[in-house]
């Protein structure tokens, strides 16, 4: 096996190749600042919410995808192509047309955002899309963001031009404090797990990258995933989608907004972090903590979805309830990994709603989320499938609301009755997120107040 | 000669920020880019994991030992005094020496050779603490009566006979959050060692000359020996005002003991975990009002949360007490303005500096008295607006005309509709189950001045060069507010230049020293008028220069498109600066200037502590979901005085920032404390502030047009810095109509929105 053995991309269009020593998980960020003397590229939070340091990787297929450079390693960079402020002037110096037009519009006051937001509008030309969601991850303190839309409204789109991209090859990062494995394929990986049990095992790092980013955390062996071929599968079937552990969120909310069964879940993927968390951020990393809130976990079990996972004894495959097995714990044994996830399509005419409450509608995380699918026959419930996240130790299905609603008539007493239900079985706590009495009042308002949404009662 | 307002030429126009376009290309330098030299160190700091306890011991061996680590400085490495007082009164430490008194608080700081290296060091140092219970609210302290300092009690007319007397009565209690000033860059100094004890000192501060002042007492130095250079900062509402000086010293002792340039920039959950924050406020009321509406009397509690210390609790607690009741003139009235202990980080400035605790609390009883007697807020408000026959003095006695009153509401009426949304909203509400929507509205005046005399005073430096270039400097910061193009547009109109021949150049105390902070809204009252005055004096030696050249009178000179002209004398300016230099004329000038005509008695509570009232109205449509307590806001409307305003579009990007700011305070921006005292919302991820999808998704604002000020500004412009963000209590009483409740607690989140429906019911 042929491995490199030194982290190479490209920046601003220029091919650099690090010295074999850097270590693999110092941030893209840091990296920028402190040994490239690039300072356009700004700190403002260290933990993937402010924005303030997206940069933006260009994409095979021609995609500008946002990303948080505070959270991503040189490791993950690899062999990608990123972008920085300093990259978008032209060969003279001459600023570009996004930077002009912001400064046109009075969309900087202070300035400390603004290579950030740069950034995001020079990936909007290409993404485009609602201009909220684009800026759900860039966070400004003095513009109160008016003329900041404007100059996004005033922003010429433009088509993507797909670049060439080697295939990637298998490399293996030895820094003296660290050794970073990027494998490409599934045998290799689960090689390495077992070889290294205690290795961190990377894919986004939108979680795991804290530990960088804010903890300065330098784990000696890290076993990155983004590569691995089986891990980055996207099937499309007319029973539902297969989805590799290390797709990212991003590649997933273009198929579920497209595929038909899946909007429900497409319109709480946009709310899931922002741009920039989910150009990284994977559904395998999400079932991999395990964690009680879960943000694209309900929709999980609500689906039905499975796990298939991955070890050294081949290969097993469970619900993905099952493979939530209580707070903070999942079902993998030693050597094994996530391989991927089986999300069914619901039937056609099925109802399926993923909501979340949060303090704030955008880049939050939920304080209670809730699942629903219902399949609906001549006016009576024929199944329900619910689930909850942020209500109790972990995420799970609400069995007691389900037998409320299951072959109990399409009526507003119907989903009264099962918000008692739900509200008598979650056992959810308090923290700086929400009360548990708001948790639970609000959990059974969100059963009630789908009835309103699917009887179509009133226009909004 | 000049200088009259409908003669200005670049005084007014609507110029971008100086720095727009190195914003945006990344090419503006903040503090932490600027180029570290060789053996630049990085400081960390200890922190108390617990809000109170006693310091026994603390053990540094282990981080000594650790790679990287120069020195570890606790108090006893602190050459000057260990008090860090933006006041000066003492009692405010820069690292515990035995009474921990919040979590967070510094015990001592790590230097070494990496800033990783730091951190990691100062994890790595455990203290010894002896555990205390901590005071965590204000209803706590203020049963213990705990107070920083006397109460500020003020009283006018006789509010109990009033009360007494009055044929209706409420009483009520409520209470309001603080608020995270989240700067996205965060508090930063890079203290650079020179000779002889001097340093040099890069701060992201509001207030190079507190920086100075509290660095060079920690340092035991004199002030000469310290120079403190501001060329921007990311962000300041306040909350670099006195708490960057306290970070300046940390960088400083650190420069101090190796020799070395030192920096100092602290990961985000620290900066939010040790810096001050708005303070939170506690209030109780009691008022006694008519039939008509008419409010003959208020007596009133404010209780302020200081957190462990003073810091500057004094002056937000005068704005609170003498903005408590706004536009209303209120005959008889008592605040008690109190300013209590707690166990947590030191409440400071924060933009409105304790004007928007006071304004809610008036807004508080309109709307209480508006619900008894079943009348709008509107009327209520209007009912007892100051001016004409309601009284044309504040309680505190100084004149507030009601004219200006009358005028932006009736105008902010006009523009948002008033009557006819009102009319759709109770229609909407009428045909809908879960969605209710809501209005609301808001009148302010405010009084604008610090509340400190001494402070109401600038100085600028001006100098032109020999090629008629002009290098301007003075005392005030840009944190992004424009302030700087603001000033270089005074400067260029005073010489009749285009704005391109004026260099705006970094704040520092060596050019211009014993400045006050930019602050309270007055940076361009202040600098602006200290730059004119020294552009004059300039200019004043250049015209008798020229008239010597030319034999004419001075008089008869006028400066103006570039050129100098007399008659058919006319020579460019650059000219006429290159013959003053040859004829041994002083090309430079300070000037100083301080606000005319401000009084206040602080024992009677009684003076003219303002130099003039802006004003400001608003209204804001919401619509909220009953269910979850979710809501957006459809649209505000706004109209702010700003006199004759020297930037409209900056003006309005300050107006707009600084109403989605006060919205943040009123909604979604909570700060969560523990049980234990450890404050839990330290990050973005979990202290949330207005993103772009919560801007009112209508916004129009306009600016008072054909105001010019009445008193002697600047170009008779006004200021807009703080206002504005009390605005945005409109959204608040929205909120409050869309739910059918009385009140509502601040911040009223989708929880509190929810919580408070469902009590109601």
């Amino acid at each position: 096996m042929v491995m490199r053995a030194s982290i190479s991309f490209t920046l601003n269009g220029q091919a650099k190749t690090l010295p074999a020593d850097a270590t693999p998980t110092t941030t893209l960020l840091d990296w920028l600042r402190n040994d490239a003397h690039l300072c356009g590229t700004k700190e403002g939070c260290a933990e993937g919410d402010c924005g303030a340091c997206t940069v933006v990787l260009e994409e095979p297929d021609g995609a500008r995808a946002a990303v948080n450079a505070c959270l991503l390693t040189l490791g993950q960079l690899d062999g990608r192509s990123v972008r920085t402020v300093e990259g978008l002037k032209d060969a003279h110096g001459h600023a570009h047309p996004v930077q002009e037009t912001l400064a046109e519009c009075n969309g900087t006051q202070c300035g400390f955002c603004t290579p950030g937001i740069i950034m995001t509008a020079w990936a909007h030309q290409v993404e485009r899309g609602e201009v909220h969601e684009a800026l759900a991850g860039n966070l400004c303190r003095c513009t109160g963001y008016r003329p900041i839309l404007d100059a996004f409204s005033r922003i010429e789109p433009l088509a993507p031009t797909p670049v060439e991209t080697p295939s990637p090859m298998a490399a293996r990062f030895e820094a003296p404090s660290q050794t970073f494995y990027r494998p490409v394929t599934l045998a290799e990986l689960v090689a390495l797990r077992t070889a290294h049990p205690t290795a961190m095992l990377l894919a986004g790092g939108t979680d795991l990258g804290l530990r960088f980013s804010e903890h300065r955390d330098t784990p000696p062996e890290v076993i990155c995933t983004l590569d691995v071929a089986e891990l980055g599968v996207i099937e499309v079937l007319p029973e539902g989608m297969l989805i590799g552990a290390a797709v990212p969120y991003r590649k997933l909310l273009l198929l579920c907004e497209t595929e038909p069964g899946f909007l429900g879940f497409a319109e709480l993927l946009r709310r899931l972090g922002s741009r920039q968390i989910r150009t990284m951020g994977t559904l395998g990393g999400n079932l991999g903590t395990a964690s009680p809130i879960g943000d694209a976990l309900p929709p999980l079990l609500a689906l039905g979805a499975s796990v298939r996972l991955a070890g050294p004894d081949g290969t097993r495959e469970m619900l993905a309830e099952d493979f939530l097995v209580d707070y903070r714990r999942n079902a993998l044994l030693p050597g094994e990994i996530i391989r991927d996830i089986w999300l069914p399509r619901p039937a056609e005419g099925a109802l399926f709603s993923c909501d979340k409450l949060s303090r704030r509608h955008d880049q939050d995380i939920t304080a209670a989320g809730l699942s629903v699918l219902l399949a609906v026959t001549d006016g009576r419930i024929t199944t329900a499938r619910i689930a909850h996240g942020g209500l109790g130790p972990k995420c799970a299905r609400a069995v007691a609301a389900e037998t409320a609603l299951e072959g109990a008539p399409f009526t507003q007493s119907s989903f009264d009755a099962a918000a008692q239900a739900l509200m008598g079985e979650i056992t959810p706590l308090g923290d700086l997120r929400a009360t548990a009495e708001y948790r639970k009042l609000a959990a059974g308002n969100l059963l009630k107040r789908l009835w309103f949404r699917w009887s179509a009662q009133e226009a909004v | 000669m000049d200088g009259h307002i409908d003669k200005l030429t670049i005084a007014g126009q609507s110029i971008r920020h100086d720095s727009a376009l190195a914003h945006c290309t990344g090419d503006a330098k903040f503090v932490d880019d600027i180029p570290e030299v060789p053996g630049t160190l990085h400081a960390a700091l200890v922190l108390s994991e617990v809000a109170r306890g006693k310091l026994l011991a603390l053990h540094t061996d282990k981080a000594r030992a650790m790679p990287g680590v120069v020195a570890i400085l606790d108090p006893k490495d602190i050459p000057g005094h260990n008090d860090v007082s933006p006041t000066h009164r003492g009692g405010e430490p820069l690292f515990v020496e035995t009474d921990i008194l919040h979590f967070g608080q510094a015990l001592a700081m790590v230097v070494a050779t990496t800033r990783d290296a730091a951190l990691l060091a100062a994890r790595a140092v455990t203290a010894d603490v002896e555990v205390l219970t901590p005071i965590l609210s204000v209803a706590e302290s203020l049963a213990a009566n705990d107070l920083l300092m006397d109460p500020m009690v003020m009283v006018n007319g006789d509010p109990d006979a009033a009360l007494a007397a009055s044929p209706l009565r409420l009483s009520g209690e409520f209470s309001c959050g603080g608020q995270e000033h989240f700067y996205l860059e965060g508090q930063i100094c890079l203290a650079v060692p020179g000779e002889d004890g001097d340093f040099a000192l890069y701060s992201s501060t509001q207030h190079p000359t507190e920086v100075q002042h509290i660095t060079g007492g920690v340092l035991g130095c004199d002030y000469n020996r310290l120079s403190v250079h501001v060329r921007r900062l990311g962000g300041g509402f306040g909350g670099k005002e006195s708490n960057a000086s306290w970070v300046a010293a940390v960088a400083a002792l650190g420069a101090y003991h190796t020799g070395k340039p030192v920096k100092f920039r602290m990961p985000r959950k620290t900066d939010m975990a040790v810096t001050g924050k708005r303070h939170p406020f506690l209030f109780r009321w009691d008022v006694g009002f008519d039939e008509s509406g008419r409010i003959h009397a208020v007596d009133a509690l404010m209780a302020a949360d200081g957190g462990h210390t003073l810091d500057l609790s004094t002056g937000v607690l005068f704005r609170a007490v003498t903005h408590a009741m706004n536009v209303m003139a209120v005959p008889n009235l008592r605040v008690d303005g109190r300013v209590l202990r707690t166990n947590t980080v030191s409440n400071t400035a924060f933009r409105g500096f304790g004007g928007p605790q006071g304004v809610v609390l008036s807004e508080e009883i309109i709307r209480h008295v508006a619900k008894h007697l079943g009348r709008s807020p509107e009327a209520v408000r209007e009912r007892n607006f100051a001016g004409e026959a309601n009284g044309t003095l504040t309680p505190y006695g100084q004149k507030l005309e009601g004219d200006l009153i009358r005028r932006v509401w009736d105008e902010t009426k006009d523009l948002s509709n008033w009557e006819s949304r009102r009319a759709a909203v109770d229609a909407f509400n009428a045909a809908h189950t879960w969605k209710k929507r809501g209005l609301g509205s808001f009148v302010l005046a405010f009084g604008i001045s610090f509340g400190v005399q001494a402070m109401n005073q600038a100085g600028a430096l001006v100098h032109v060069y020999a090629d008629g270039s002009i290098r301007l400097n003075h005392g005030g910061t840009e944190m992004g507010q424009g302030l700087f193009i603001k000033i270089a547009q005074v400067v260029a109109e005073t010489f009749g230049v285009p704005l391109a021949r004026v260099r705006i150049t970094a704040t520092s105390t060596a050019e211009v020293p014993n400045t006050s902070p930019t602050a309270a809204s007055t940076g361009t009252d202040l600098n602006g008028w200290a730059a004119r005055i020294a552009a004059l004096a300039v200019k004043e030696r250049m015209i008798k220069v020229a008239a010597e050249q030319w034999g004419v009178e001075p008089d008869d000179i006028e400066m103006s498109d570039d050129e100098v002209r007399s008659g058919n004398h006319r020579m460019r300016f650059s000219e006429l600066a290159k013959l003053c230099l040859a004829k041994r004329v002083q090309l430079s000038a300070a000037g100083h200037y301080k606000t005319p005509g401000l009084s206040w008695d602080p024992k009677a509570m009684r003076g003219e502590p303002f130099f003039y009232f802006t004003y400001g109205a608003s209204v804001a449509e919401v619509e909220i979901d009953t269910l979850t307590g979710e809501y957006r806001c459809l649209g505000a409307w706004l109209v702010e005085d700003c006199g004759r305003s020297l930037n409209p579009a900056v003006d309005l990007g300050q107006i707009e920032g600084a109403f989605v700011q006060g919205m943040g305070w009123l909604t979604t921006e909570e700060l969560f404390w523990d049980k234990q005292g450890r404050l839990r919302t330290l990050g973005p991820s979990t202290y949330k502030i207005p993103g772009s999808r919560d801007v009112p998704e209508v916004f129009e604002v306009r600016l008072l047009e054909g105001a010019p000020a009445r008193a002697d500004t600047i170009f008779r412009s006004k200021a807009v810095g703080e206002p504005p963000l009390m605005l945005a209590t409109c959204v608040w009483n929205a909120l409050i109509d869309a739910a059918g409740v009385a009140s509502m607690d601040i911040p009223a989140t989708p929880e509190r929105v929810l919580m408070a429906m469902s009590a109601h019911k």
